[in-house]
Protein backbone atom coordinates (compact mmCIF):
# COMPACT_ATOMS: atom_id res chain seq x y z
CA UNK A 1 0.00 0.00 0.00
CA UNK A 2 2.58 2.45 -1.11
CA UNK A 3 1.90 6.10 -1.67
CA UNK A 4 4.14 6.64 -4.64
CA UNK A 5 2.84 9.20 -7.08
CA UNK A 6 0.82 8.19 -10.07
CA UNK A 7 3.02 8.42 -13.13
CA UNK A 8 0.19 8.25 -15.61
CA UNK A 9 -0.18 10.71 -18.44
CA UNK A 10 -2.21 13.75 -17.27
CA UNK A 11 -4.90 15.58 -19.22
CA UNK A 12 -4.14 18.55 -21.47
CA UNK A 13 -1.82 19.22 -24.41
CA UNK A 14 1.41 19.60 -22.48
CA UNK A 15 2.77 17.66 -19.55
CA UNK A 16 5.83 17.75 -17.36
CA UNK A 17 8.26 14.84 -17.07
CA UNK A 18 8.56 13.96 -13.37
CA UNK A 19 12.15 12.88 -13.87
CA UNK A 20 13.89 15.48 -16.09
CA UNK A 21 11.22 18.18 -15.57
CA UNK A 22 11.06 18.87 -19.30
CA UNK A 23 7.73 20.11 -20.66
CA UNK A 24 6.58 17.52 -23.14
CA UNK A 25 4.05 17.61 -25.94
CA UNK A 26 1.61 14.93 -24.92
CA UNK A 27 0.91 13.59 -28.42
CA UNK A 28 4.61 13.11 -28.96
CA UNK A 29 4.99 11.17 -25.70
CA UNK A 30 2.08 8.97 -26.72
CA UNK A 31 3.61 8.34 -30.11
CA UNK A 32 6.75 7.26 -28.28
CA UNK A 33 4.82 4.59 -26.32
CA UNK A 34 4.54 6.78 -23.21
CA UNK A 35 8.27 7.38 -22.88
CA UNK A 36 9.86 10.82 -22.29
CA UNK A 37 11.81 11.82 -25.40
CA UNK A 38 14.29 13.78 -23.28
CA UNK A 39 15.30 11.31 -20.56
CA UNK A 40 13.63 7.99 -21.37
CA UNK A 41 11.33 8.07 -18.34
CA UNK A 42 8.63 5.42 -18.73
CA UNK A 43 5.18 6.75 -17.88
CA UNK A 44 2.53 4.37 -16.61
CA UNK A 45 0.28 3.28 -19.47
CA UNK A 46 -3.14 1.68 -19.49
CA UNK A 47 -3.79 -1.99 -20.18
CA UNK A 48 -5.31 -1.03 -23.55
CA UNK A 49 -2.22 0.92 -24.59
CA UNK A 50 -0.05 -1.99 -23.45
CA UNK A 51 -2.04 -4.43 -25.56
CA UNK A 52 -1.69 -2.16 -28.60
CA UNK A 53 2.05 -1.84 -28.07
CA UNK A 54 2.80 -5.44 -27.33
CA UNK A 55 0.51 -7.52 -29.51
CA UNK A 56 -0.07 -7.86 -33.23
CA UNK A 57 -2.75 -5.50 -34.41
CA UNK A 58 -6.30 -6.49 -33.41
CA UNK A 59 -5.13 -9.91 -32.27
CA UNK A 60 -6.31 -9.66 -28.68
CA UNK A 61 -9.28 -11.72 -27.59
CA UNK A 62 -10.29 -10.69 -24.09
CA UNK A 63 -11.51 -13.34 -21.65
CA UNK A 64 -13.71 -13.40 -18.55
CA UNK A 65 -14.93 -9.83 -18.94
CA UNK A 66 -18.13 -10.68 -17.08
CA UNK A 67 -16.43 -11.08 -13.68
CA UNK A 68 -17.35 -8.23 -11.33
CA UNK A 69 -15.95 -7.19 -7.96
CA UNK A 70 -18.17 -6.82 -4.90
CA UNK A 71 -17.72 -5.73 -1.30
CA UNK A 72 -17.53 -8.96 0.71
CA UNK A 73 -16.27 -7.27 3.89
CA UNK A 74 -18.69 -4.34 3.85
CA UNK A 75 -15.52 -2.32 4.13
CA UNK A 76 -15.77 0.85 6.17
CA UNK A 77 -13.92 3.74 4.54
CA UNK A 78 -14.51 7.44 3.91
CA UNK A 79 -16.05 6.29 0.64
CA UNK A 80 -17.59 2.79 0.99
CA UNK A 81 -15.71 0.25 -1.13
CA UNK A 82 -18.81 -0.56 -3.18
CA UNK A 83 -19.15 3.10 -4.12
CA UNK A 84 -15.46 3.47 -4.83
CA UNK A 85 -15.69 0.51 -7.22
CA UNK A 86 -18.61 2.10 -9.05
CA UNK A 87 -16.79 5.41 -9.37
CA UNK A 88 -13.60 3.77 -10.59
CA UNK A 89 -15.51 1.64 -13.06
CA UNK A 90 -17.25 4.72 -14.44
CA UNK A 91 -13.98 6.65 -14.68
CA UNK A 92 -11.90 3.90 -16.29
CA UNK A 93 -14.50 1.92 -18.20
CA UNK A 94 -12.99 -1.21 -16.65
CA UNK A 95 -14.72 -3.66 -14.32
CA UNK A 96 -11.56 -4.25 -12.27
CA UNK A 97 -7.78 -3.89 -12.53
CA UNK A 98 -6.92 -6.98 -14.59
CA UNK A 99 -7.27 -7.53 -18.32
CA UNK A 100 -6.58 -11.08 -19.54
CA UNK A 101 -6.89 -12.93 -22.79
CA UNK A 102 -5.19 -14.44 -25.78
CA UNK A 103 -3.25 -12.64 -28.47
CA UNK A 104 -0.37 -12.86 -30.87
CA UNK A 105 3.07 -11.38 -30.56
CA UNK A 106 4.86 -11.33 -33.90
CA UNK A 107 2.70 -14.26 -34.90
CA UNK A 108 3.26 -16.27 -31.72
CA UNK A 109 0.13 -17.10 -29.74
CA UNK A 110 0.35 -16.17 -26.04
CA UNK A 111 -1.88 -15.74 -23.02
CA UNK A 112 -1.49 -12.19 -21.76
CA UNK A 113 -2.47 -10.77 -18.36
CA UNK A 114 -2.10 -7.11 -17.40
CA UNK A 115 -2.83 -5.25 -14.20
CA UNK A 116 -3.77 -1.65 -14.89
CA UNK A 117 -2.52 0.97 -12.44
CA UNK A 118 -5.47 3.26 -13.22
CA UNK A 119 -7.87 0.93 -11.47
CA UNK A 120 -7.23 1.32 -7.73
CA UNK A 121 -3.48 1.33 -8.31
CA UNK A 122 -3.63 -2.07 -10.00
CA UNK A 123 -4.24 -3.76 -6.66
CA UNK A 124 -5.24 -7.42 -6.43
CA UNK A 125 -8.75 -8.08 -5.28
CA UNK A 126 -10.70 -11.28 -5.82
CA UNK A 127 -11.48 -10.45 -9.46
CA UNK A 128 -7.83 -9.81 -10.31
CA UNK A 129 -6.85 -13.10 -8.66
CA UNK A 130 -9.66 -15.02 -10.34
CA UNK A 131 -9.01 -13.61 -13.82
CA UNK A 132 -5.30 -14.35 -13.60
CA UNK A 133 -5.94 -17.85 -12.27
CA UNK A 134 -8.41 -18.66 -15.04
CA UNK A 135 -6.06 -17.26 -17.66
CA UNK A 136 -3.16 -19.35 -16.30
CA UNK A 137 -5.35 -22.45 -16.28
CA UNK A 138 -6.26 -21.75 -19.91
CA UNK A 139 -2.60 -21.26 -20.81
CA UNK A 140 -1.93 -24.65 -19.21
CA UNK A 141 -4.77 -26.29 -21.10
CA UNK A 142 -3.82 -24.72 -24.44
CA UNK A 143 -0.03 -25.14 -23.88
CA UNK A 144 0.60 -21.47 -24.63
CA UNK A 145 3.35 -19.23 -23.29
CA UNK A 146 2.16 -16.86 -20.57
CA UNK A 147 3.09 -13.18 -20.25
CA UNK A 148 2.00 -11.18 -17.20
CA UNK A 149 2.62 -7.44 -17.15
CA UNK A 150 2.46 -6.33 -13.52
CA UNK A 151 1.92 -2.79 -12.32
CA UNK A 152 0.49 -2.43 -8.85
CA UNK A 153 1.02 0.24 -6.23
CA UNK A 154 0.59 -1.65 -3.01
CA UNK A 155 -0.06 -5.13 -4.23
CA UNK A 156 -2.92 -6.04 -1.96
CA UNK A 157 -6.36 -4.47 -2.09
CA UNK A 158 -6.92 -3.57 1.54
CA UNK A 159 -10.68 -3.25 1.06
CA UNK A 160 -10.93 -6.99 0.40
CA UNK A 161 -8.86 -7.85 3.47
CA UNK A 162 -7.71 -11.44 3.83
CA UNK A 163 -9.41 -12.40 0.55
CA UNK A 164 -6.95 -10.14 -1.22
CA UNK A 165 -3.97 -11.78 0.52
CA UNK A 166 -5.23 -15.22 -0.52
CA UNK A 167 -5.22 -14.22 -4.19
CA UNK A 168 -1.43 -14.40 -3.92
CA UNK A 169 -1.73 -18.05 -2.96
CA UNK A 170 -4.42 -18.83 -5.52
CA UNK A 171 -2.49 -17.42 -8.47
CA UNK A 172 0.74 -19.05 -7.24
CA UNK A 173 -0.97 -22.45 -7.10
CA UNK A 174 -2.05 -22.04 -10.74
CA UNK A 175 1.45 -20.93 -11.77
CA UNK A 176 2.99 -23.96 -10.07
CA UNK A 177 0.75 -26.24 -12.14
CA UNK A 178 1.51 -24.29 -15.30
CA UNK A 179 5.21 -24.73 -14.57
CA UNK A 180 4.74 -28.43 -13.85
CA UNK A 181 3.07 -28.77 -17.25
CA UNK A 182 6.13 -27.27 -18.92
CA UNK A 183 4.70 -23.81 -19.62
CA UNK A 184 6.88 -20.75 -20.21
CA UNK A 185 6.04 -17.76 -18.03
CA UNK A 186 7.58 -14.37 -18.81
CA UNK A 187 6.96 -11.79 -16.09
CA UNK A 188 7.25 -8.11 -17.01
CA UNK A 189 7.66 -5.69 -14.12
CA UNK A 190 6.45 -2.14 -14.69
CA UNK A 191 6.19 0.86 -12.42
CA UNK A 192 5.23 0.19 -9.69
CA UNK A 193 5.19 -3.49 -8.66
CA UNK A 194 5.10 -3.65 -4.89
CA UNK A 195 3.90 -5.66 -1.90
CA UNK A 196 1.81 -8.75 -2.43
CA UNK A 197 1.97 -8.64 -6.22
CA UNK A 198 5.78 -8.53 -6.08
CA UNK A 199 5.74 -11.25 -3.41
CA UNK A 200 3.77 -13.59 -5.65
CA UNK A 201 3.19 -13.85 -9.40
CA UNK A 202 5.37 -10.91 -10.45
CA UNK A 203 8.49 -12.69 -9.19
CA UNK A 204 7.53 -16.25 -10.10
CA UNK A 205 8.43 -16.06 -13.75
CA UNK A 206 10.79 -18.36 -15.63
CA UNK A 207 12.09 -15.09 -17.02
CA UNK A 208 11.81 -11.74 -15.29
CA UNK A 209 11.99 -8.58 -17.39
CA UNK A 210 11.62 -5.03 -16.10
CA UNK A 211 11.03 -1.67 -17.72
CA UNK A 212 13.73 0.90 -16.85
CA UNK A 213 13.25 2.85 -13.65
CA UNK A 214 10.26 0.89 -12.35
CA UNK A 215 9.78 0.71 -8.58
CA UNK A 216 9.77 -2.93 -7.52
CA UNK A 217 9.91 -4.21 -3.97
CA UNK A 218 8.19 -5.69 -0.98
CA UNK A 219 7.80 -2.93 1.61
CA UNK A 220 7.01 0.68 0.77
CA UNK A 221 9.75 3.26 1.25
CA UNK A 222 7.82 5.00 4.02
CA UNK A 223 7.29 1.77 5.95
CA UNK A 224 10.98 0.99 5.70
CA UNK A 225 11.95 4.47 6.80
CA UNK A 226 9.58 4.27 9.77
CA UNK A 227 11.14 0.97 10.80
CA UNK A 228 14.87 1.50 10.30
CA UNK A 229 15.13 5.33 10.24
CA UNK A 230 17.95 5.18 7.73
CA UNK A 231 18.35 7.16 4.53
CA UNK A 232 17.42 4.86 1.65
CA UNK A 233 20.20 4.35 -0.88
CA UNK A 234 20.05 6.11 -4.26
CA UNK A 235 18.02 4.11 -6.75
CA UNK A 236 16.65 1.83 -4.00
CA UNK A 237 13.95 -0.60 -5.24
CA UNK A 238 14.30 0.35 -8.90
CA UNK A 239 14.56 -2.11 -11.79
CA UNK A 240 18.29 -1.34 -11.92
CA UNK A 241 18.62 -2.11 -8.18
CA UNK A 242 16.89 -5.45 -8.69
CA UNK A 243 19.08 -6.26 -11.68
CA UNK A 244 22.20 -5.47 -9.67
CA UNK A 245 21.02 -7.75 -6.84
CA UNK A 246 20.14 -10.63 -9.14
CA UNK A 247 16.36 -10.58 -9.19
CA UNK A 248 15.77 -9.43 -12.76
CA UNK A 249 17.07 -11.06 -15.97
CA UNK A 250 16.89 -8.11 -18.32
CA UNK A 251 15.88 -4.47 -18.28
CA UNK A 252 14.04 -3.80 -21.50
CA UNK A 253 13.04 -0.46 -22.98
CA UNK A 254 9.36 -0.34 -23.81
CA UNK A 255 10.04 -0.02 -27.52
CA UNK A 256 11.98 -3.31 -27.47
CA UNK A 257 9.61 -5.38 -25.33
CA UNK A 258 7.68 -6.89 -28.22
CA UNK A 259 10.81 -8.03 -29.99
CA UNK A 260 12.44 -9.33 -26.82
CA UNK A 261 9.42 -11.32 -25.69
CA UNK A 262 9.12 -12.94 -29.13
CA UNK A 263 12.84 -13.73 -29.08
CA UNK A 264 12.68 -15.33 -25.64
CA UNK A 265 9.65 -17.42 -26.57
CA UNK A 266 11.57 -18.87 -29.50
CA UNK A 267 14.33 -20.09 -27.18
CA UNK A 268 11.87 -21.88 -24.92
CA UNK A 269 9.92 -24.13 -27.26
CA UNK A 270 9.51 -27.82 -26.53
CA UNK A 271 10.80 -28.85 -29.91
CA UNK B 1 4.98 -9.48 34.67
CA UNK B 2 4.09 -7.89 31.39
CA UNK B 3 2.03 -4.75 31.06
CA UNK B 4 -1.60 -5.80 31.53
CA UNK B 5 -4.00 -5.55 28.63
CA UNK B 6 -6.02 -2.33 28.95
CA UNK B 7 -9.36 -4.13 29.03
CA UNK B 8 -8.21 -6.52 31.75
CA UNK B 9 -7.89 -4.04 34.64
CA UNK B 10 -10.78 -5.57 36.55
CA UNK B 11 -9.58 -9.10 35.83
CA UNK B 12 -6.10 -8.30 37.10
CA UNK B 13 -7.48 -6.73 40.26
CA UNK B 14 -9.41 -9.92 41.02
CA UNK B 15 -6.44 -12.12 40.13
CA UNK B 16 -4.30 -10.13 42.59
CA UNK B 17 -6.82 -10.46 45.40
CA UNK B 18 -7.13 -14.16 44.72
CA UNK B 19 -3.38 -14.66 44.76
CA UNK B 20 -3.03 -12.86 48.08
CA UNK B 21 -5.83 -14.90 49.65
CA UNK B 22 -4.44 -18.17 48.33
CA UNK B 23 -1.01 -17.33 49.66
CA UNK B 24 -2.46 -16.42 53.08
CA UNK B 25 -0.97 -19.09 55.38
CA UNK B 26 -3.95 -19.88 57.55
CA UNK B 27 -6.92 -20.16 55.32
CA UNK B 28 -9.88 -20.27 57.65
CA UNK B 29 -13.16 -21.83 56.62
CA UNK B 30 -14.45 -18.34 56.02
CA UNK B 31 -11.52 -17.50 53.81
CA UNK B 32 -11.88 -20.60 51.67
CA UNK B 33 -15.50 -19.63 51.07
CA UNK B 34 -14.26 -16.19 50.01
CA UNK B 35 -11.66 -17.76 47.71
CA UNK B 36 -14.31 -19.88 46.04
CA UNK B 37 -16.52 -16.87 45.56
CA UNK B 38 -13.73 -14.83 43.98
CA UNK B 39 -12.77 -17.72 41.71
CA UNK B 40 -16.34 -17.92 40.48
CA UNK B 41 -16.46 -14.19 39.96
CA UNK B 42 -13.15 -14.21 38.10
CA UNK B 43 -14.11 -17.05 35.85
CA UNK B 44 -17.42 -15.34 35.07
CA UNK B 45 -15.61 -12.13 34.24
CA UNK B 46 -13.07 -13.91 32.03
CA UNK B 47 -15.85 -15.69 30.20
CA UNK B 48 -17.73 -12.47 29.67
CA UNK B 49 -14.67 -10.53 28.52
CA UNK B 50 -13.17 -13.19 26.26
CA UNK B 51 -16.40 -14.27 24.62
CA UNK B 52 -16.95 -10.76 23.33
CA UNK B 53 -13.49 -9.40 22.51
CA UNK B 54 -13.53 -6.66 19.92
CA UNK B 55 -11.28 -7.20 16.89
CA UNK B 56 -8.75 -4.73 18.29
CA UNK B 57 -8.76 -6.45 21.69
CA UNK B 58 -8.16 -9.72 19.83
CA UNK B 59 -5.12 -8.18 18.16
CA UNK B 60 -3.81 -7.13 21.58
CA UNK B 61 -4.33 -10.64 22.98
CA UNK B 62 -2.58 -12.17 19.95
CA UNK B 63 0.42 -9.94 20.70
CA UNK B 64 0.49 -10.59 24.44
CA UNK B 65 4.14 -10.96 25.47
CA UNK B 66 3.34 -14.06 27.50
CA UNK B 67 1.40 -15.76 24.75
CA UNK B 68 3.09 -19.07 23.90
CA UNK B 69 5.35 -18.93 20.84
CA UNK B 70 6.83 -21.59 18.58
CA UNK B 71 9.71 -22.44 20.92
CA UNK B 72 7.30 -22.69 23.88
CA UNK B 73 5.27 -25.26 21.98
CA UNK B 74 8.51 -27.05 21.15
CA UNK B 75 9.14 -27.62 24.83
CA UNK B 76 5.49 -28.24 25.70
CA UNK B 77 4.24 -30.63 23.05
CA UNK B 78 7.12 -31.97 20.97
CA UNK B 79 9.16 -34.84 22.33
CA UNK B 80 12.30 -33.88 20.44
CA UNK B 81 13.53 -30.95 18.36
CA UNK B 82 16.60 -31.10 16.15
CA UNK B 83 17.07 -27.56 14.94
CA UNK B 84 18.29 -27.05 11.37
CA UNK B 85 19.65 -23.58 10.76
CA UNK B 86 21.36 -23.25 7.40
CA UNK B 87 19.76 -21.31 4.56
CA UNK B 88 22.76 -22.18 2.33
CA UNK B 89 23.16 -18.62 1.10
CA UNK B 90 23.27 -15.77 3.59
CA UNK B 91 22.66 -16.46 7.26
CA UNK B 92 20.57 -17.89 10.06
CA UNK B 93 17.39 -15.91 10.62
CA UNK B 94 16.22 -16.25 14.23
CA UNK B 95 12.72 -15.07 13.32
CA UNK B 96 11.96 -18.42 11.67
CA UNK B 97 12.99 -21.67 13.35
CA UNK B 98 13.07 -25.02 11.61
CA UNK B 99 13.86 -28.52 12.71
CA UNK B 100 12.98 -32.17 12.80
CA UNK B 101 10.61 -32.90 15.65
CA UNK B 102 8.64 -35.72 17.18
CA UNK B 103 4.98 -35.24 17.84
CA UNK B 104 3.51 -38.28 19.53
CA UNK B 105 4.53 -41.13 17.25
CA UNK B 106 4.98 -38.89 14.22
CA UNK B 107 8.25 -37.58 12.89
CA UNK B 108 7.67 -34.15 11.39
CA UNK B 109 9.40 -31.01 10.22
CA UNK B 110 8.49 -28.03 12.35
CA UNK B 111 8.72 -24.50 10.93
CA UNK B 112 7.66 -21.53 13.00
CA UNK B 113 8.05 -17.83 13.54
CA UNK B 114 9.65 -16.87 16.83
CA UNK B 115 9.25 -13.41 18.38
CA UNK B 116 11.15 -13.94 21.60
CA UNK B 117 10.12 -13.17 25.17
CA UNK B 118 13.04 -11.20 26.67
CA UNK B 119 14.20 -7.95 25.11
CA UNK B 120 17.47 -9.56 24.04
CA UNK B 121 15.67 -12.47 22.43
CA UNK B 122 13.18 -10.15 20.76
CA UNK B 123 15.95 -8.09 19.22
CA UNK B 124 17.70 -11.20 17.94
CA UNK B 125 14.40 -12.34 16.39
CA UNK B 126 13.54 -8.93 14.95
CA UNK B 127 10.26 -9.27 16.90
CA UNK B 128 9.23 -12.15 14.67
CA UNK B 129 9.77 -10.29 11.39
CA UNK B 130 11.67 -12.61 9.09
CA UNK B 131 14.24 -11.67 6.45
CA UNK B 132 14.62 -13.37 3.04
CA UNK B 133 17.09 -15.85 4.52
CA UNK B 134 14.41 -17.05 6.94
CA UNK B 135 12.06 -17.93 4.09
CA UNK B 136 14.94 -19.51 2.17
CA UNK B 137 15.87 -21.64 5.17
CA UNK B 138 12.26 -22.69 5.71
CA UNK B 139 11.78 -23.68 2.06
CA UNK B 140 15.09 -25.52 1.99
CA UNK B 141 14.05 -27.62 5.01
CA UNK B 142 10.52 -28.13 3.73
CA UNK B 143 11.88 -29.55 0.49
CA UNK B 144 14.06 -31.88 2.54
CA UNK B 145 11.00 -32.98 4.53
CA UNK B 146 9.06 -33.61 1.31
CA UNK B 147 11.91 -35.75 -0.01
CA UNK B 148 11.53 -38.07 2.96
CA UNK B 149 7.74 -37.76 3.26
CA UNK B 150 7.83 -36.06 6.63
CA UNK B 151 4.68 -34.04 7.33
CA UNK B 152 5.31 -30.34 7.78
CA UNK B 153 3.89 -28.19 10.58
CA UNK B 154 4.05 -24.40 10.20
CA UNK B 155 3.32 -22.22 13.21
CA UNK B 156 2.64 -18.67 12.06
CA UNK B 157 3.24 -15.74 14.39
CA UNK B 158 4.56 -12.59 12.77
CA UNK B 159 3.59 -8.94 12.50
CA UNK B 160 4.90 -9.16 8.91
CA UNK B 161 8.08 -9.78 6.96
CA UNK B 162 10.83 -7.34 7.93
CA UNK B 163 10.71 -4.02 6.07
CA UNK B 164 14.37 -3.03 5.76
CA UNK B 165 17.09 -2.10 3.34
CA UNK B 166 18.96 -5.40 3.63
CA UNK B 167 15.72 -7.34 3.34
CA UNK B 168 14.94 -5.62 0.03
CA UNK B 169 18.50 -6.02 -1.26
CA UNK B 170 18.35 -9.73 -0.55
CA UNK B 171 14.94 -10.20 -2.20
CA UNK B 172 12.21 -10.22 0.42
CA UNK B 173 9.49 -10.29 -2.24
CA UNK B 174 11.35 -12.90 -4.31
CA UNK B 175 11.82 -15.33 -1.42
CA UNK B 176 8.21 -15.07 -0.25
CA UNK B 177 7.00 -15.51 -3.84
CA UNK B 178 9.15 -18.61 -4.29
CA UNK B 179 8.09 -20.08 -0.97
CA UNK B 180 4.36 -19.64 -1.68
CA UNK B 181 4.66 -21.26 -5.09
CA UNK B 182 6.77 -24.19 -3.92
CA UNK B 183 4.61 -24.90 -0.85
CA UNK B 184 1.61 -25.27 -3.13
CA UNK B 185 3.18 -28.38 -4.65
CA UNK B 186 5.37 -29.92 -1.94
CA UNK B 187 4.51 -33.62 -2.02
CA UNK B 188 3.90 -34.11 1.71
CA UNK B 189 1.12 -33.10 4.13
CA UNK B 190 1.36 -29.51 5.43
CA UNK B 191 -0.55 -28.18 8.43
CA UNK B 192 -0.42 -24.44 9.10
CA UNK B 193 -1.63 -22.87 12.33
CA UNK B 194 -1.71 -19.14 13.06
CA UNK B 195 -0.81 -19.15 16.76
CA UNK B 196 -0.61 -15.37 17.24
CA UNK B 197 -0.22 -12.77 14.56
CA UNK B 198 -0.84 -13.62 10.93
CA UNK B 199 0.75 -10.56 9.38
CA UNK B 200 0.25 -10.41 5.63
CA UNK B 201 2.82 -11.79 3.15
CA UNK B 202 5.20 -12.62 5.99
CA UNK B 203 2.60 -15.05 7.31
CA UNK B 204 1.57 -16.46 3.93
CA UNK B 205 5.26 -17.10 3.16
CA UNK B 206 4.97 -20.21 5.36
CA UNK B 207 1.20 -20.44 5.14
CA UNK B 208 0.26 -22.59 2.16
CA UNK B 209 -0.88 -26.06 3.20
CA UNK B 210 -3.53 -28.75 3.41
CA UNK B 211 -5.03 -27.52 6.67
CA UNK B 212 -5.10 -23.89 7.75
CA UNK B 213 -6.13 -23.29 11.34
CA UNK B 214 -6.21 -20.18 13.50
CA UNK B 215 -6.22 -20.08 17.30
CA UNK B 216 -9.40 -18.46 18.62
CA UNK B 217 -7.76 -15.17 19.58
CA UNK B 218 -5.14 -15.04 16.83
CA UNK B 219 -5.66 -12.88 13.76
CA UNK B 220 -4.76 -13.07 10.08
CA UNK B 221 -4.77 -9.95 7.94
CA UNK B 222 -3.61 -8.43 4.68
CA UNK B 223 -2.27 -5.39 6.56
CA UNK B 224 -1.78 -4.48 10.22
CA UNK B 225 -4.54 -2.40 11.83
CA UNK B 226 -1.90 0.32 12.33
CA UNK B 227 -1.00 0.33 8.64
CA UNK B 228 -4.65 0.32 7.59
CA UNK B 229 -5.50 3.16 10.00
CA UNK B 230 -2.58 5.18 8.66
CA UNK B 231 -3.90 4.84 5.11
CA UNK B 232 -7.56 5.46 5.88
CA UNK B 233 -7.32 8.15 8.55
CA UNK B 234 -3.74 9.38 8.10
CA UNK B 235 -2.95 8.55 11.71
CA UNK B 236 -2.86 5.35 13.74
CA UNK B 237 -4.11 6.16 17.22
CA UNK B 238 -6.28 4.66 19.96
CA UNK B 239 -9.37 5.73 18.05
CA UNK B 240 -8.44 4.65 14.50
CA UNK B 241 -6.65 1.35 15.21
CA UNK B 242 -9.79 -0.31 16.62
CA UNK B 243 -11.80 0.95 13.65
CA UNK B 244 -9.26 -0.47 11.22
CA UNK B 245 -9.20 -3.81 13.06
CA UNK B 246 -12.98 -3.91 12.79
CA UNK B 247 -12.97 -3.07 9.06
CA UNK B 248 -10.40 -5.72 8.14
CA UNK B 249 -12.48 -8.69 9.39
CA UNK B 250 -9.36 -10.31 10.79
CA UNK B 251 -10.64 -12.40 13.72
CA UNK B 252 -10.95 -16.19 13.67
CA UNK B 253 -14.73 -15.94 13.40
CA UNK B 254 -14.54 -13.63 10.37
CA UNK B 255 -11.81 -15.68 8.70
CA UNK B 256 -13.94 -18.81 9.01
CA UNK B 257 -16.98 -17.09 7.53
CA UNK B 258 -14.90 -15.76 4.61
CA UNK B 259 -13.84 -19.32 3.80
CA UNK B 260 -10.08 -18.83 4.06
CA UNK B 261 -9.42 -21.16 7.01
CA UNK B 262 -10.41 -24.72 7.82
CA UNK B 263 -10.50 -24.71 11.61
CA UNK B 264 -10.55 -22.47 14.68
CA UNK B 265 -8.83 -23.87 17.76
CA UNK B 266 -10.56 -22.99 21.01
CA UNK B 267 -8.38 -21.16 23.52
CA UNK B 268 -8.35 -21.70 27.29
CA UNK B 269 -10.50 -19.38 29.40
CA UNK B 270 -8.84 -15.97 29.38
CA UNK B 271 -6.59 -16.69 26.40
CA UNK B 272 -3.59 -18.92 25.61
CA UNK B 273 -1.28 -16.75 27.75
CA UNK B 274 -3.23 -17.71 30.91
CA UNK B 275 -3.04 -21.47 30.38
CA UNK B 276 -0.23 -22.23 27.90
CA UNK B 277 -0.24 -25.97 28.73
CA UNK B 278 -3.92 -26.30 28.05
CA UNK B 279 -3.40 -24.47 24.74
CA UNK B 280 -0.52 -26.82 23.96
CA UNK B 281 -2.72 -29.85 24.55
CA UNK B 282 -5.41 -28.53 22.21
CA UNK B 283 -2.85 -27.71 19.54
CA UNK B 284 -1.15 -31.08 19.86
CA UNK B 285 -4.34 -33.05 19.43
CA UNK B 286 -5.30 -30.92 16.42
CA UNK B 287 -1.91 -31.46 14.78
CA UNK B 288 -1.96 -35.21 15.45
CA UNK B 289 -5.48 -35.57 14.11
CA UNK B 290 -4.75 -33.51 10.98
CA UNK B 291 -1.54 -35.36 10.18
CA UNK B 292 -3.25 -38.70 10.67
CA UNK B 293 -6.04 -37.73 8.28
CA UNK B 294 -3.72 -36.24 5.68
CA UNK B 295 -1.32 -39.18 5.74
CA UNK B 296 -4.07 -41.53 4.57
CA UNK B 297 -4.56 -39.54 1.35
CA UNK B 298 -2.82 -40.48 -1.87
CA UNK B 299 -0.35 -37.76 -2.88
CA UNK B 300 -2.24 -36.83 -6.05
CA UNK B 301 -5.40 -36.36 -4.11
CA UNK B 302 -3.63 -34.41 -1.37
CA UNK B 303 -2.19 -32.00 -3.92
CA UNK B 304 -5.48 -31.70 -5.81
CA UNK B 305 -7.29 -30.85 -2.61
CA UNK B 306 -4.64 -28.31 -1.66
CA UNK B 307 -5.02 -26.72 -5.09
CA UNK B 308 -8.79 -26.63 -4.86
CA UNK B 309 -8.76 -25.16 -1.37
CA UNK B 310 -6.91 -22.04 -2.53
CA UNK B 311 -8.59 -22.09 -5.93
CA UNK B 312 -11.92 -21.39 -4.28
CA UNK B 313 -10.78 -18.37 -2.27
CA UNK B 314 -12.17 -15.00 -3.22
CA UNK B 315 -15.59 -13.43 -3.52
CA UNK B 316 -16.84 -11.88 -6.76
CA UNK B 317 -19.89 -11.71 -8.99
CA UNK B 318 -20.24 -13.76 -12.11
CA UNK B 319 -23.42 -12.75 -13.87
CA UNK B 320 -24.51 -15.21 -16.51
CA UNK B 321 -23.72 -13.64 -19.85
CA UNK B 322 -23.47 -15.00 -23.32
CA UNK B 323 -20.63 -12.68 -24.24
CA UNK B 324 -17.43 -12.00 -22.38
CA UNK B 325 -16.65 -15.58 -21.55
CA UNK B 326 -13.77 -17.33 -23.14
CA UNK B 327 -14.66 -18.73 -26.50
CA UNK B 328 -12.57 -21.79 -27.06
ZN1 LIG C 1 12.07 13.14 -18.90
Amino acid sequence: MSTRTNRGIPEGLWMPCPRCKATLYKKEVQSRLGVCNECGHHFTISARERIDQLLDEDSFEEWFTHLRPCDPLGFIDKVPYAKKLEETQAKTGMSDAAVVGKGFIRGRAIVLCITDFQFMAGSMGSVVGEKLTRAIEEATRLSLPLVIVSGSGGGARMQEGILSLMQMAKVSCALARFDQAGGLYISILTHPTMGGVAASWALQGDLTLAEPGAMVGFAGARTIWNTVRLELPEGFQTSEFLLEHGFVDRIVHRKDLRTEVALLIDYCEHK
Amino acid sequence: MAAPLPFETEIHALEDVLKRLEQGASATANMSEEIKRIRRELSGLLKKTYSSLTPWQTVLVSRHPERPQTMDYVSMIFEEFVELRGDRAFGDDQAIRCGFARLGNSKVLLVGHQKGHTLKERQACYYGCAHPEGYRKALNKMKLAAKFHLPIICLIDTPGAFPGIGAEERGQAQLIATSILEMSRLPTPIVCVVIGEGGSGGALGIGVGDRIAVLEHAYYSVISPEGCAGILWKVANEETKPRAAEALRLTSKHLASLGVIDDVLHEPLGGAHREPREMGTTLKSYLLRSIRELKTKKLDRLLDERYNKFRKMGVFLEPREASGGKSS
